[in-house]
């Protein structure tokens, strides 16, 4: 149809995709890179499933059409870490037991490495605050919680100049 | 249910003089498009009926933030997270980065624009009652030139607004006198965060010698577009803040509302809460001056 190429780097690789200028952020994500760690849950910006962090900005990826995304850099859980090397705050989560289903996880960990980059010693409230886009349908908060202050520590102690 | 998106077109010339050019020979084809908070849920819901969408996401001209010693102009494709990470926004304007923080999530945060907000002029929404109270004036820019009105005149009513179809919001202006100003912001909504509000109210005001000197007061949710309470603020200027005054002020205030109800709340409640937040906002006022 009226498909045309964009080009993105997406977790460092640059790509190029053959979509309509609408195409949401979260289906080319998708569907055309295969990244499904990216999730869809409300597909209105509310619930941040589908987080990931673009210019280094945390974003509803549902609410992006591809074209607004083409030269940008993305993030997603993919990026993050692997099984035999996770980022600490994929262990944090881990040992904290905040993670459940499943379907919300990668978002928060997307929100809470974006929330200390910006804030490396969060409070409570700015915890609150950095993940209120990103619902738990287990509600397995207070977990979460735990998990992104336990991340605090560990990040600090991995780079003790910040 | 879902759109299908080769039913769409989207363009993304990367410049604001292009995107005017476009805007202008074809008038009312193209749609702006800048971070898809509100085009992108109709778009996701099957809803969107426009087809033609030009993107002004990203254009540098429009995500600045300039300041002199008399004003602050903020770019229309200014993010709510550029205005609350702003030192002068938080230094001269802190209802504005107070309502910014309470517009959505992080993450809307950071791809909505307070020109967004404006032009897509919902009742609701949480940035223009401080626009409001500080007084706010909106430049609009075309190939035909700029113009700059009070923001006082941009809303025309439910979605209708001074905007013509070739003309982009470019910047909104915010002069630099309410430092020393009293002022109150106050959000109701169902929860804390993300949640789009039942009432919205900011204001700024200044008293000499106990009497109502200047005072601007934005509300939002309560009319068919975001209130200016003019009326209301004409039966106090002069006077002292008491019983009496309150209690008028409240009766006037209730006549200039035309709140509705709907999903998120009644018309009943609405005319409660913002008659209580009135109040509640005066008798700080009144304080202000003792206590300053």
């Amino acid at each position: 149809m009226n498909g045309r190429d964009f080009t993105l780097r997406v977790n460092g690789a640059e790509c190029t995709v053959c979509v309509p200028a609408m195409a949401r952020l979260l289906d080319v994500l998708r569907h055309e890179l295969q990244l499904t760690g990216v999730k869809e849950g409300c597909g209105e910006g509310e619930c941040g499933s589908c987080s990931v962090i673009m210019n280094g900005e945390l974003v509803n990826s549902c609410l992006v059409p591809i074209a607004q995304a083409a030269g940008a850099s993305v993030l997603t859980i993919e990026g993050i870490g692997e099984s035999a090397r996770l980022h600490p705050v994929q262990k944090a989560f881990l040992e904290c037991g905040g993670a459940q289903c499943g379907i919300c996880t990668p978002g928060m960990i997307l929100a809470t490495v974006h929330l200390l980059e910006r804030k490396p010693h969060p409070s409570y409230d700015e915890i609150r605050e950095g993940l209120n886009g990103n619902l738990c349908r287990c509600t397995g908060y207070m977990r979460i919680f735990e998990a992104v202050a336990k991340a605090a520590e560990s990040v600090a102690q991995r780079s003790p100049a910040e | 249910m879902r759109s299908y998106p080769a039913d769409y077109e989207l363009v993304a010339p990367g410049s604001l003089e292009t995107v005017l050019r476009l805007l202008s020979e074809e008038p009312g084809q193209w749609t702006p498009i800048a971070g898809g908070t509100e085009i992108m849920v109709l778009y996701g819901a099957g809803k969107l009926t426009a087809r033609k969408f030009v993107s002004i996401w990203n254009l540098p001209e429009l995500r600045e933030i300039n300041e002199d010693g008399e004003s602050l102009a903020i770019g229309g494709g200014c993010t709510f997270t550029q205005l609350r990470r702003h030192a002068g926004i938080q230094r001269h304007f802190p209802l504005l980065a107070q309502c910014a923080s309470w517009t959505g999530s992080i993450a809307n945060q950071n791809r909505g624009t307070l020109a967004g907000n404006l032009a897509n002029a919902s009742p609701a929404a949480d940035s223009p009652p401080a626009l409001f109270a500080y007084d706010a004036e909106i430049e609009i820019v075309s190939v035909r030139g700029t113009r700059r009105i009070p923001y006082t005149e941009f809303h025309l009513g439910y979605k209708k607004t001074a905007l013509a179809a070739d003309e982009l919001i470019r910047a909104i202006h915010l002069p630099k006198r309410f430092h020393q100003s009293f002022r109150y912001a106050r959000k109701v909504g169902a929860r804390n965060a993300q949640a789009i509000s039942k009432i919205c109210m900011a204001a700024t005001g200044s008293l000499r010698k106990c009497r109502v000197e200047e005072i601007r007061i934005g509300i939002g949710s309560v009319a068919p577009a975001p209130l200016r309470a003019s009326v209301t603020e004409g039966i106090l200027l002069g006077e002292k803040i008491n019983d009496v005054t309150i209690a008028e002020a409240r009766r006037t205030l209730l006549s200039e509302m035309t709140p509705i109800d709907d999903i998120r709340s009644t018309a009943e409640y609405r005319k409660l809460v913002a008659a209580n937040l009135l109040e509640e906002m005066l008798r700080a006022f009144a304080a202000s001056e003792t206590a300053g």
